[in-house]
């Protein structure tokens, strides 16, 4: 079951960090008919999968990127997808302060009931903690009653001894498919983990289902905040 | 980009010798290195858009090769380059990719500014 929301704003920095573990949520709401914002920070200029031979350059993998990006969109039926220009694995040196007001421009031009980003330290990639600490802070600094829900996702090694089970569980199997299109829409990213996907998944493969079907948050607990 | 041809890559350096040029350099293992290998000591470093006036530009060993650049008041090189092209806008652009076409590093000369 997935709460009726007024407005669901997700931040990540890369395109494709919604495709894993959100697409089926942001396509479920979209279904529901709660207006979703999108905001990509970067456009993955610094990934480093080119092929060999390669598909891609160092310049022009940002433009592939984000045709993939505006497909992912389309495909999770999102109508606004923001690209806020930044670039890849800078994040964390920009100003802390531009980038609290990054996203306090986004909550204030969208008054969402719901955030969705990454958890600060616990999230792997230097830019995926920067956008979360931007995150938790822009929201620490509304009074209380006006914050919205902080869903977010960990993924470091140590997450389960750090923050336990995620209490927000999301069965997003009724929009499999487009959280399918989602991730082949990030070809340039995923089209060697589909191929096998895409073969576990024919052949029923319990733990393939449930990594499709299931998305798995953990609401921002204030009480134990990061910093 | 196509497999390093070490005689047309070093007639493109010697093109852009003693010019101002905008230098992109990046080594880099991947920001996941240390999640996927426990202990992984990742290191890297990028620069881009910084101008050099380069008097020598030089392709060096076999397959991966390395790049030199020496410079009045000292030298750029990169090591594992692989890949080499000159773009539309006639940058050359030089990579190096592992067997799974990662990048492992790029060296990349221009005569105008790369974006951001
Ligand atoms: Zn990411």
């Amino acid at each position: 079951m997935i709460k009726e929301e007024r407005h669901v704003l997700v931040i990540f920095p890369h395109p494709d960090d919604e495709a894993f573990g959100v697409s089926g949520t942001i396509s479920t709401y979209i279904e529901m008919g709660v207006p979703v914002t999108y905001a990509c920070l970067t456009l993955g200029e610094m990934g480093r999968n080119l092929g060999n031979p390669p598909f891609a350059n160092r310049e022009t993998l940002p433009l592939i990127r984000k045709k993939e990006l505006l497909q992912a969109a389309a495909s999770m039926g999102l109508s606004d997808l923001r690209m806020m220009g930044l670039r890849d694995k800078t994040i964390e040196f920009e100003d802390d302060e531009k980038m609290v007001k990054l996203v306090e421009d986004l909550i204030n031009d969208t008054n969402p009931s719901l955030v969705i980003s990454f958890y600060p330290g616990l999230s792997v990639h230097p830019d995926h903690d920067a956008t979360a600490r931007a995150v938790v802070r822009a929201i620490r600094r509304m009074p209380v009653a006006d914050r919205p829900s902080l869903y977010t996702i960990a993924f470091a090694n140590n997450t389960l001894e750090i923050l336990g089970e995620p209490d927000i569980i999301h069965n997003v199997e009724a929009v499999a498919d487009k959280k399918i299109a989602t991730l082949n829409s990030h070809a340039s990213q995923t089209v060697w983990m589909m191929r096998d996907m895409e073969k576990r998944l024919a052949e029923n493969d319990a733990d393939a289902l449930k990594w499709l079907h299931t998305e798995r948050f953990y609401t921002y607990d204030w009480n134990n905040d990061f910093e | 980009m196509q497999p390093v041809q070490p005689n047309h890559l070093q007639e493109l350096l010697n093109s852009f010798a003693n010019k101002d040029v905008y230098i992109h350099l990046e080594t880099t293992n991947g920001a996941y290195a240390g999640h996927f290998k426990e202990g992984f000591f990742n290191a890297g470093a990028f620069i881009r858009n910084v101008v050099v006036n380069y008097e020598l530009g030089k392709v060096a060993g076999d397959s991966p090769h390395r790049i030199g650049l020496k410079l009045p008041y000292g030298w750029i090189y990169a090591q594992g380059i692989t890949h080499y092209t000159v773009d539309e806008k006639d940058r050359l652009l030089m990579a190096g990719l592992d067997p799974e076409g990662k990048l492992a590093v790029s060296l990349e000369i221009s005569e105008t500014p790369f974006t951001y």
